[in-house]
């Protein structure tokens, strides 16, 4: 256990250093110098991956949230608070990724005085610091609770209702925006991913993955942290997953069969390859998974299947963002060393933040979590027994 | 009247003169080495290709509803009444929206530098609204890049169809392509064989329709998914008010245990 976490440490301070390095050829030489954009390719794995990844990942707390606190699943209570820090998480991240691939990131702050409402992208980039905005005050909920203040606290509280149903809006909105950014593209992205259908087939994978996200946190952090695993909860989230693949997947073959693509898909082809590959590990691996009633009451099995959901929806939109878009004769898009660098560092920073979160704050439902010592005298760790129960409001 | 360009392949003779003007136009810098560049780039903003002996100019076709501008989130690029579709630097955030939208792949960046302008093609906007032809149109040796109204300019295009129909593809590329360009192309092969997009691939529908269907809906759907989440929230608070106004006999019931 000592052996693996420092193995972990020297991993991550590698990533730091390289993703440091790759920071300063990008603000000190230009995007040009630490990526392999250009003006073929001017989209690489930073929206790819750093922002649509990135905001279908931390999905996962208006799904929670919603249900929570809007259809009133009061056992879920328990998952809000590690999802909403997921997804604040996720969210800022979004932001930092975006620092990199704007070329003028110091005029962000335009996007609100030279307002655009025809664009797409002004859409999304609107809901994504407002949704931020809202998740910041979720999931104060937890730091005003860490530190005992309870007139703010009670503020929080008494606005939760709204910020969810909020949060349940804004995503709604941006989730699916995601996909309807790409229907500028008609000539340009790969009839396999370019479809009328993109913002419904966008927010569906949302949900899911929002529900396999939530899986896999939950058992990954109940391992790396010590705690039981909430089963009889993942295993109803697990329920819901596979009801919506079931729906993700038949309405991709609808869209499918109305354009006319089922004989293409089929044929081998550089394009055909990577969708086989997204549509085994997002529809075709965990619903064989879930389809037996034995592995959704089986933690490990949920965990795979998640894993799995995660991985090709991944892949699906590095193939609606790159594979799909690569069709300049004579040049493949793969990213410099120093681009996946900068990936690399924010989401080992999203981990650590994660961790460091979860150690110091009332994240997990009885967890033991550190008070730090200059408040509460020398014996801090020996607290923890009368840990809260925390949830987002209660 | 909106202005545009006519450029009809078959009378060029690719002395690219054009795109030195252009440079000087821009204050880009050209010279042989930048003559021989095959490519578009943040310093050319204009290229005239030679395949099998027949030539092509490429430059931003100005669309009538250009996908770039609809697509901009601070809204720095724009369709003049003119025709040009001009950038304000001043707004741009750098997205590269605009490029990864644009179906003609025009827009360019400036990848070396740290604060990057989008660099195309604005069709000179200064001499245009002063009534004067751009500086490629007005170099033109042979007549073959033609500055005038769109209008008139389109008429013309079908007249040379029509009085040389073997000298052409019977058709005016830009006329109606993507709802129609500022640009107007005439050639004698396929503008596919110097990839300009095929007309069959583009359509006529202008690029930002294909977005704004579904962007025009949210104002609708803003106000209806609130009510049904607000509506759903009080149902299921209401359900949980009456079971407890029941009394707790049910001890089982969902929520009962507030």
């Amino acid at each position: 256990m000592k052996l693996k976490l420092t193995f972990w440490k020297v991993v991550f301070c590698m990533i730091m250093a390289m993703g440091v390095y790759s920071t300063f050829v990008r603000f000190y030489y230009g995007i040009g110098a630490v990526s392999n954009m250009s003006d073929r390719f001017p989209w690489g794995i930073w929206i790819g991956f750093d922002v649509l990844c990135g905001v279908m990942l931390a999905a996962g707390a208006f799904i929670v949230t919603g249900a929570a606190y809007l259809l009133n699943i009061e056992r879920l209570h328990v998952i809000a608070r590690p999802a909403v820090l997921t997804a604040f998480l996720g969210y800022c991240l979004v932001i930092v990724g975006l620092m990199f691939d704007l070329g003028r990131p110091w005029y962000i702050w335009h996007q609100l005085i030279y307002m655009n409402p025809h664009s797409v992208m002004f859409e999304v980039g609107f809901c994504v610091m407002f949704y931020t905005t809202v998740l910041m005050f979720e999931f104060s909920a937890a730091v005003l609770e860490r530190f005992n203040l309870a007139k703010p606290l009670k503020w929080v509280k008494a606005a939760l209702v709204p910020l969810v149903v909020l949060g349940v809006l804004l995503s709604t909105l941006h989730q699916s925006s995601l996909g309807t950014m790409y229907l500028i593209m008609p000539t340009k992205l790969h009839p396999f991913w370019y479809s009328p259908a993109l913002p419904f087939l966008f927010f569906i994978s949302a949900v899911a993955v929002g529900l396999a996200m939530t899986i896999f946190e939950s058992s990954l952090s109940s391992r790396a942290f010590g705690r039981q695993l909430e089963l009889p909860i993942l295993v109803e989230l697990g329920g819901v997953l596979y009801v919506t693949l079931w729906i993700y997947a038949l309405l991709r073959f609808e869209d499918y069969f109305h354009r006319g693509q089922l004989t293409n898909i089929l044929h081998p082809s550089y394009e055909a390859y990577f969708l086989w590959l997204e549509l085994a590990l997002a529809v075709v691996i965990p619903l064989a998974i879930l389809s037996f009633r034995r592995a959704r009451l089986n933690g490990t099995m949920l965990y795979v299947a998640s894993c799995s959901t995660l991985l090709g929806f991944v892949t699906n939109r590095l193939n609606v963002s790159i594979t799909g878009l690569d069709t300049w004769p004579g040049h493949h898009y793969f990213p410099k060393w120093t681009e996946a660098s900068i990936t690399a560092m924010i989401i080992a920073l999203g981990f650590f933040i994660f961790a460091t979160a979860v150690k110091y704050l009332p994240i997990f439902e009885g967890a033991h979590y550190t008070l730090p010592s200059a408040e509460h005298g020398p014996e801090p760790a020996e607290l923890p027994e009368l840990a809260p129960e925390p949830t987002l409001a209660d | 009247m909106s202005k545009a360009i006519l450029y009809d392949a078959t009378l060029c003779i690719a002395c690219k003169q054009c795109e030195g003007a252009c440079a000087q136009q821009n204050n880009l810098p050209y010279d042989d080495t930048i003559a021989a560049e095959a490519v578009q780039s943040e310093h050319k903003y204009t290229v005239v290709l030679t395949e099998n002996d027949k030539f092509m100019r490429r430059l931003c076709m100005h669309c009538n509803e250009p996908a770039c501008a609809s697509v901009c989130p601070v809204g720095a690029l724009h369709k003049t009444k003119e025709g040009p579709v001009v950038y304000d630097v001043y707004k741009c955030i750098g997205c590269r929206y605009c490029m990864v939208s644009c179906a003609f792949s025009q827009p360019k960046y400036e990848w070396g530098k740290l604060n990057p302008r989008i660099r195309k093609c604005i069709m000179c906007p200064d001499r245009v609204t002063q009534g004067r032809p751009t500086a490629c149109a007005e170099i033109c040796p042979t007549g073959a890049t033609k500055f005038g109204d769109r209008d008139a300019l389109i008429a013309e295009a079908k007249e040379r169809l029509r009085q040389n129909p073997s000298n052409y593809v019977p058709h005016v590329y830009g006329l109606e392509e993507v709802g129609g360009t500022s640009v107007l192309l005439l050639s004698s092969v396929a503008v596919e064989s110097f990839g300009l997009p095929a007309s069959a691939k583009l359509g006529t529908t202008p690029m930002p329709d294909y977005t704004f269907r579904i962007l025009s809906k949210i104002p609708d759907f803003v106000p209806l998914w609130a009510l049904v989440l607000g509506g759903v929230y009080w149902i299921t608070h209401r359900r949980e008010a009456v079971a407890l106004a029941e009394g707790s006999g049910h001890g089982n019931h969902q929520g009962g245990t507030k």
